[in-house]
């Protein structure tokens, strides 16, 4: 099979591959108003929760010695370098009281060179308890961890299951208990598991530094108890003070429960950099890079990356070229595509990323099957060479119809589905504007385990548009009031399909989707390449797995 | 054995010579040696091993343990290195041997070539008193005085009126000061003598007493002389060194200033009179003069029969190698010019740059030298020094790190230079005299060239700080702030680069995470930096200082200070050469330099920025492996001293123990005294009780911030 590979290096900005957004154009000056808007939005959302659990919680965790859990966080990572933080808006409008950020900071920065995830509890939220919500996102940075090999640094300073809450925080699977199950599961696969505690550290809580490898405490604020001494003297009538029962003076000389006596909290920052240090990880080749297809001389793009927030539609009705994004990602706006003209709705091609090579996938439309091929195909090359895969999703689904059923649609969706979830390439993927449907599936959504997935502030993601899930359930709705005899004005039914459009509408929102988890992030286009760069980064430190897959129907 | 004849000897140019010295002058012998083409060999104490003047020299040999007196003062211990290494000539530099009559005698009696005047004119000239005697024979004007046995009090007075007022009565023995009076007028005279001779009898056993005119407004000037074996004797011209502390020249000009021709070459004839009558001289020496800047009148106050520390400013402005002539001299040339051959061009400075302790009283300070940045040299900007970064100075020998050395057209252009010179003279590991050179030369005063003796005693108010002026206290904390801001941005610069560098350079992606600006999720990256500073005009203790450091988009830094967040500034940062930085700040471009380095658990950061510098001092959290380890540390850890422990204020030796440990004493009694370089340091009770732990005896070492001893307080009943 001969793929037609097309160099696509501009002539002029305006004509050449790219060339997308018109700098004068009425789209492009609406698209970067209606962006404008979304973003300043997000920022305003993003501006509350960096401020933590509000000025007074924040005076008392600063006049207890305590840093704020970015500042540790600072102060734990290399000078001067990248922070890549993820689901800040975790918890967003998901309970009556407000959770920033979940409750607990979760990202990826490099110590001593090596890049590590960060589980850092917020004090100032609740206590630091954990909410639902709280586990997910902790869980999901353990995931990324043990997907990606990196050392875990849990940042301890947590009050324990928040106690309310406790039937959708303690007995499910992925709830509290699987924070020590990745641990362990970590730790037996040779993924270093530190932890830091900061503050208090109880109940199940505890287990947190006794399943790490290393743990540090700190002197006066760092306390680890199974029960606190209100507890205690319920339970016992033992009247003990919370130095005495779990002070770091008595985990570090008697019970051993800790390894490092940290004097204060600067001090155990230190520790916790030096144990990072120290970790030794020559002859451990998971903590190599796999993927030795990089250059070190890279360009830049040769579109200005800031216009990526004038290029993404808000209307998701404007198609646009998906490949004027691509051009504003890739070094060079080099992009070298495969089976351009074969079903042309999907855009394939390879392309480098800060001189790492990738295979990137894009909509152009509607998924027909000869693009579900193509798909299908180009993941299997990706997966052969070991090739990360970056999806750039704006997929409204795959086509419909008697004569799409017949062409075996389903089929092809399914090869699709098959490849995505079988290939063993790092996986990243963005969602530019719609993820609707089946498409989400084939484009490696949540569900697909992609190592991570962000959205920027103008997606939408649901099982179908809102107007048109309106459409099917005001006909359901029709035909169920023909059977009962009801009249059903058609006043009636415009105020039926408008609800049905806004619940779509609330729930297809990035804000309804990042606060649940059900991505990493939402973030700003123009940043999109670094993040895609920041990810494949941490992404490519593994072994490169063979991949194997199920049966293709044909 | 084998010994050539003294003719072979007399036509035997020099070779090979051994200095018999240290420190800068060492090297400085070893340059000129070079540039001629003699083979150089140097001696080094143990402590001395790894020093510049080694390093330097062709050969090298050890003499013996650090004390001066079993090394450098050890005349047979050089002489056979002499011997060994087959030098035909020892240089003695100036201090150790280089005075001393045996010395040059013994060098003659083996062969060797002192490079210096005969040994009968270092005799003469080294006894005070009868080298006044010797000048005064010679006509060379003394300072008017009486110093004869009879003591009646009325013959006295006579002589007193004689002399002029004001007139100083001495005792002949002692010293110290005491029992000394300064009568300004006759009216005076009689009481004030009879309480002299009351005071030196109690203090002294001997009530005579000797009497001298008082110059109240003295310069210390000196005439650089020069002969050779060929009775030809010539000076080229005066240098002033009024401006001393601890009776130690610091700052040091040629020629001197507001002089009239006339004056000079009364001094300069005066001073090859007293080289040529008095005593048969060759080679270098120096003739110093008291001047009466009331009169206008000069006298003979001693010869110096040697090279003297302050010599470049004389090689300056006569554009002359000094030391190249002693060796021409030494090796039987006459001189190279006559007297009306000595140019005078332009005028030059010296300033010593020591490491000591000013607001301690000048106190000799020891220490490594962690950063040590001399300015660039060149025709005019000469910087004299026997150390190099990550030297030691030790407590055994003279503190002093370097002698700059400037020349200008004319003494204004001159300071100008000098002004800027150590302003960039950037030293940083242990405590040095620079700031207040700096200030010194800044002195209106002194920049009118009205330098006299009680210089600094005069101006002191101007000269040092005052710990408790609030108006200066502000100023200067304005000036650490904005060098704190600039240290801030650089330091962050600093250490994005050395993790950029540090990490693994495996692949492109990696570097992704070390991108400049640091990425984050929808906000800046901050950075927080604590630092401490002392304010020398406030002595409530050490500010701190806390720096919100926040990552522009553009790569710059924006840093505010403290809690209640100052306006801020915005700081563009572009590394230079080294250690130097390019800062672009509120609209003004200019370079600063950096030093850091560890000592004793803490980050120490220096910084140069316009006519500043300041230190900063950072807290470590771990201890690091490449802290300091060569520093002498002390037994304790100074904070944690309980009330009434004493500890030494300066490396030293114990040359006196006055009290016995469990001894009684009252508030402020000397307990021991310390000898550092040429000082004693008398150690007293910080309050009245008992001696306790005093565990050091006489000769033993001790170093900076040992703990000598503890004064247990007792409750004195009313």
């Amino acid at each position: 099979m001969m793929a037609q590979i097309v160099q696509l290096v501009p002539i002029t900005r305006v004509h050449g591959f790219g060339a997308g957004a018109h700098g004068t154009s009425d789209a492009f000056v609406r698209n970067s108003k209606s962006m404008e808007e979304l973003l300043s939005q997000l920022q305003t959302h993003i501006d509350k929760v960096l401020c933590g659990g509000g000025l007074e919680a924040v005076r008392r965790n600063r006049s207890r010695n305590k840093l704020l859990p970015r500042e540790r966080i600072e102060r734990l990572i290399d000078p001067g370098s990248s922070f890549l933080e993820l689901s800040q808006l975790a918890g967003h409008e998901l309970y009556e009281e407000s959770l920033p950020s979940g409750g607990i900071i979760t990202g990826i920065g490099p110590v001593h060179g090596r890049l590590c995830v960060f589980v850092a509890n917020d004090p100032t939220v609740k206590g630091g308890t954990y909410y639902p919500i709280t586990v997910k996102k902790h869980l999901r940075a353990q995931e990324i961890a043990a997907q990606c090999n990196l050392p875990c640094l849990y940042l301890v300073d947590s009050g324990g299951a928040n106690l309310p809450r406790q039937a959708d925080v303690f007995p499910d699977r992925d709830n509290f208990g699987r924070i020590f199950y990745n641990q362990a599961q970590m730790s037996a696969k040779g993924i270093p598991q530190i932890a830091l505690v900061l503050g208090s550290c109880t109940a199940g809580g505890a287990y947190i530094p006794a399943m790490a490898d290393e743990s540090v405490i700190v002197k006066g604020n760092g306390t680890i108890f199974l029960a606190g001494p209100p507890l205690v003297k319920a339970a016992t009538g033992e009247e003990v003070s919370a130095e005495d029962l779990g002070g770091a003076t008595m985990h570090c000389m008697v019970s051993g429960v800790s390894d490092h006596f940290a004097e204060d909290e600067l001090h155990g920052l230190a520790i916790g950099r030096n144990i990072v240090k120290n970790l030794h990880m020559a002859g451990k080749p998971g903590m190599m890079n796999g993927m030795p297809n990089t250059v070190s001389d890279y360009k830049d793009p040769l579109y200005d990356i800031n216009e990526l927030r004038s290029i993404a539609p808000i209307d998701q009705k404007q198609p646009f070229d998906i490949r004027s994004i691509i051009a504003r990602i890739v070094d060079g706006s080099e992009f070298d595509e495969f089976k351009k003209l074969y079903g042309p709705t999907l855009v394939t091609g390879f392309a480098r990323i800060f001189g790492q090579s990738v295979g990137i996938i894009g909509n152009n439309g509607i998924l027909f099957t000869e693009s579900a091929l193509k798909g299908t195909h180009f993941i299997e090359l990706c997966a052969q060479r070991n090739i990360p895969l970056i999806f750039l999703q704006n997929i409204t689904g795959f086509m419909v119809g008697s004569r799409s059923e017949a062409n075996g649609i389903a089929k092809a969706g399914a090869k699709m589905v098959m490849a995505v979830s079988c290939a063993k390439v790092p996986k990243v993927t963005i969602m530019v504007g719609g993820s609707f449907g089946a498409g989400n599936y084939g484009m490696c959504g949540r569900a697909y385990s992609p190592n991570f997935l962000f959205l920027w502030p103008n997606a939408r993601i649901s099982v179908m548009g809102g107007p048109q899930a309106a459409g099917v359930l005001a006909q359901i709705e029709r035909s169920n009031k023909k059977r009962q005899g009801v009249e059903w004005s058609n006043e009636e039914e415009e105020k039926f399909k408008s609800r049905v459009v806004e619940a779509y509408e609330r729930e297809g929102s990035p804000y309804y989707s990042t606060a649940r988890l059900w991505d990493d992030g939402v973030i700003d286009p123009a940043d999109t390449r670094k993040v895609l760069g920041l990810c494949l980064s941490a992404s490519v430190k593994q072994v490169p797995e063979e991949t194997k897959y199920g049966v293709f129907r044909m | 054995s084998f010994s050539a004849s003294p003719e072979s000897k007399e036509k035997q140019c020099i070779e090979k010579i051994l200095v018999a010295n240290r420190g800068e002058i060492a090297c400085r012998i070893m340059r000129t040696s070079k540039r001629l083409g003699i083979r150089t060999v140097a001696v080094y104490s143990d402590a001395d091993k790894d020093s510049l003047h080694v390093k330097s020299a062709d050969e090298a040999i050890r003499i013996g343990p650090p004390p001066a007196r079993l090394s450098y003062l050890d005349a047979s211990a050089i002489i056979q290195a002499a011997i060994r290494t087959g030098a035909q000539a020892i240089h003695p530099g100036y201090g150790f041997l280089s005075e001393s009559a045996d010395f040059a005698q013994r060098c003659e009696a083996e062969g060797i070539t002192f490079i210096g005047p005969p040994a009968s004119a270092i005799r003469d000239m080294g006894d005070k008193s009868a080298s006044k005697r010797i000048m005064g024979v010679a006509g060379v004007p003394l300072v008017p005085g009486y110093h004869g046995e009879e003591q009646d009090i009325d013959f006295m007075k006579s002589e007193a009126d004689k002399i002029g007022y004001p007139v100083l009565i001495k005792p002949t023995h002692g010293g110290g000061g005491k029992g000394m009076r300064i009568v300004n007028s006759p009216d005076e005279f009689v009481e004030s003598f009879l309480a002299a001779q009351r005071e030196a009898a109690a203090s002294f056993g001997v009530n005579t007493i000797l009497l001298e005119k008082y110059i109240t407004q003295p310069r210390h000037i000196e005439v650089q002389i020069f002969g050779d074996k060929h009775g030809n004797v010539l000076h080229l011209y005066e240098r002033d060194c009024s401006v001393q502390r601890r009776h130690q020249k610091i700052i040091e000009e040629a020629p001197a200033p507001n002089v009239i021709p006339k004056f000079r070459s009364h001094l300069g004839e005066a001073a090859v009179s007293a080289a040529k009558k008095a005593v048969a001289y060759h080679n270098a020496g120096t003739v110093e003069f008291i001047v009466d800047t009331t009169s206008g009148q000069f006298y003979f106050m001693e010869m110096n029969t040697r090279l003297q520390v302050e010599h470049p400013v004389t090689e300056m402005i006569v554009g002359q190698d000094l030391v190249e002539w002693q060796i021409r001299v030494a090796n039987g040339e006459p001189l190279p010019l006559n007297q009306s051959e000595v140019p005078l061009t332009g005028h030059a400075f010296e300033a010593r740059i020591y490491a000591e302790n000013v607001p301690k009283g000048f106190l000799p300070a020891a220490g490594v030298l962690h950063h040590y940045c001399p300015v660039p040299l060149s025709s005019t900007v000469r910087v004299e020094t026997g150390v190099g970064q990550g030297d030691t100075v030790s407590m055994h020998y003279d503190p002093m790190i370097a002698k700059l050395v400037v020349w200008g057209e004319n003494r204004n252009a001159a300071l100008v230079k000098m002004k800027d010179c150590l302003s960039k003279f950037q030293v940083a590991g242990l405590p040095t005299n620079i700031n207040f050179l700096q200030r010194l030369t800044n002195h209106w005063a002194f920049e009118n060239g009205q330098v006299e003796t009680h210089f600094i005693e005069h101006f002191k108010n101007d000269l040092f700080d005052d710990p408790n002026n609030a108006m200066l206290a502000t100023e200067a904390y304005d000036a650490a702030k904005l060098g704190a801001t600039l240290v801030a941005a650089c330091v962050c610069l600093k250490e994005h680069v050395a993790s950029r560098e540090s990490g693994p350079v495996d692949n492109s992606l990696n570097s992704l995470w070390y991108a400049n600006p640091p990425f984050r999720v929808h906000h800046l990256a901050r950075h927080t930096m604590e630092l401490e500073w002392d304010n020398e005009y406030d002595s409530s203790g050490s500010k701190h200082l806390k720096l919100d450091i926040t990552y522009q988009a553009d790569g710059n830094y924006f840093v505010q200070i403290g809690d209640n967040k100052s306006p801020g500034l915005e700081v563009k940062v572009v590394p230079l050469a080294d250690h130097y930085f390019r800062i672009e700040a509120d609209g003004l471009i200019t370079d600063v330099s950096l030093a850091i380095y560890s000592k004793e658990h803490t980050k120490h950061i220096h910084i140069w920025h316009g006519k500043h510098h300041h230190h900063f001092r950072q807290k470590i959290w771990l201890k690091l492996s490449n802290d300091d380890a060569s520093q002498h540390k002390p037994s304790f850890e100074m904070a944690s001293h309980p009330h009434g422990t004493v500890v030494a204020p300066m490396a030293g030796l114990v040359v006196k123990i006055l009290e016995n440990d469990g001894a009684r004493v009252v508030d402020g009694q000397p307990i021991l005294v310390l000898e550092a370089m040429k000082m004693e340091h008398v150690v007293k009770a910080p309050c009245a009780g008992f001696v306790r732990g005093l565990k050091v005896s006489n000769g033993q070492q001790v170093f900076d911030n040992t703990v000598l001893f503890s004064i247990k307080k007792v409750e004195i009943p009313p």
